[in-house]
């Protein structure tokens, strides 16, 4: 392990911000991109079985 | 509807034509004036670089050259490309990277007592990367090796 | 052999198939991230002139890759598309596009986050961080220019035009380091040379690049699915699908 303590690991030797801040905008990019496609699905889905019934 | 949609065409052609010209252009002023990042010391030396407008000088950080000013923020130093020497003044804070015999990228003038006074200075590191154990086993090995080849 | 390229060629039987590939490139994803993780953060060293700051190189490179990657890709379907009217071939490039924009974007955004805690500078000009920016300009271009055009098939057309030539910049990118001064270092990994980087290092940029690349094939083959009911919504198969199934599939 890299690390002495969790405080350690969280303040990245000063570059916290940087570092988790790259980190994060990562994850919500793919978390915001998975959660997009989902609804989008569910409303194409949902529109093609309106057209198919009416 | 029909409006709308015609409208919200337009605006997407616009939007799309907006951003090829943007990139036509941002493509057209990199070629011409940034593809030159930064000049070397040598160039400096023979005159080719721009002259009455500000330009980036880049190159080593000289070992010893820095000095820093009693009021804590002025430093002096000096650039080189290993074969020129530019000495260089800069107000203002270095880049955690800054180190003697590291590179560096320096955006200012070429005052007329041939110091190049800075407006900013960049750090410039290589793409080398590992543990600082095996940094300093490196250094030791070169050393050797140098002591070995000197008589 | 090549009646079977054709079956999975065409949206009815591609749309269950993807299905079926989404949760496996999903799951490896996850996998590989997991692993890409620990390795960045718990067995790789830190680094002897960057300290910690150097451990952004674990998204930012790979997300730089897959800009790069994602768009020669999509051109590359876009050309297909064009070159034999292929339907599913457009659409897989219009699927590639937002995710390559995004991996753009956060290449762009974290390199900006490791180039001020080091060079000293949010941004500056060169080559390398200019054809960069061009790329996210391409992407977006791409993006706006199809959702400006009404008919799907003169969109393609005029969407792949744009991909192709854009094309051109790719290798700009890559060489930019190469050919010009930038402030932007070289690559730490070539053809042909050691990399300059720690065994460790170099396996949690590569597990992480991994990840990243799987997770971009179970997106966009969520995105096509998306676009296949979008564009086929009178199409027998979508309403088969949609009453059968309720929707689900």
């Amino acid at each position: 392990m890299q690390w002495a303590s969790w405080s350690a690991f969280f303040n990245m030797g000063g570059y916290a911000f940087y570092v988790w801040f790259s980190f994060g905008l990562t994850a919500l990019c793919v978390v915001w991109e998975v959660l997009s496609l989902r609804k989008r699905s569910k409303a194409a889905l949902r529109l093609s079985k309106i057209l198919a019934q009416g | 509807m029909a409006i709308k949609a015609r409208h919200k065409r337009f605006i997407l052609i616009a939007i799309g034509l907006a951003l090829l010209g943007l990139a036509a252009m941002l493509i057209l002023n990199a070629f011409q004036s940034n593809m030159v990042f930064f000049y070397t010391p040598t160039q400096v030396h023979k005159g080719e670089v721009p002259h009455g407008t500000g330009f980036r000088i880049g190159g080593l950080v000289v070992e010893d050259s820095l000095k820093r000013q009693d009021d804590g923020l002025t430093v002096h130093f000096s650039i080189t490309d290993t074969a020129k020497i530019v000495p260089v003044v800069y107000k203002g804070v270095l880049p955690d990277l800054f180190k003697e015999g590291k590179g560096v990228v320096a955006q200012g003038k070429v005052g007329p007592d041939g110091i190049f006074v800075a407006s900013e200075v960049l750090a410039k590191h290589d793409e080398n990367y590992m543990p600082p154990e095996a940094a300093e086993a490196l250094k030791r090995a070169q050393e050797q090796g140098k002591t070995v080849v000197m008589p | 052999m090549s009646i079977n390229w054709f079956k999975y060629s065409s949206p009815q039987t591609f749309y269950p198939l993807a299905g079926k590939m989404i949760p496996w490139f999903a799951g490896l994803a996850t996998i590989l991230a997991i692993a890409g993780l620990y390795i960045s953060f718990a067995v790789a060293p830190t680094d002897f002139q960057q300290g910690e700051a150097y451990r952004i190189i674990f998204v930012h490179v790979p997300a730089a890759w897959m800009s790069m990657v994602i768009y020669i890709v999509m051109a590359g379907w876009a050309g297909l598309g064009l070159a034999l009217n292929a339907r599913l071939s457009a659409m897989m490039a219009q699927a590639l596009a937002p995710t390559g924009a995004i991996f753009t974007l956060l290449a762009l955004v974290t390199g900006s986050l490791w180039g001020k805690p080091m060079w000293g500078a949010w941004w500056v000009w060169d080559a390398r961080l200019t054809s960069e920016l061009i790329l996210l300009f391409l992407y977006l271009g791409f993006i706006a220019l199809q959702s400006s055009i009404d008919d799907p098939r003169r969109a393609d057309r005029a969407g792949a035009l744009l991909a192709l030539v854009g094309v051109v910049n790719v290798p700009i990118i890559y060489f930019s380091v190469k050919w010009w001064n930038t402030l932007h270092q070289g690559s730490s990994i070539n053809m042909g040379a050691a990399p300059k980087m720690a065994a460790t290092m170099l396996m949690g940029m590569l597990l992480m690049a991994l990840a990243f690349w799987m997770y971009t094939v179970a997106v966009a083959l969520m995105r096509v699915r998306c676009i296949m009911l979008e564009r086929e919504r009178s199409a027998d198969w979508v309403k088969a699908l949609s009453t059968t199934a309720g929707g689900k599939s």
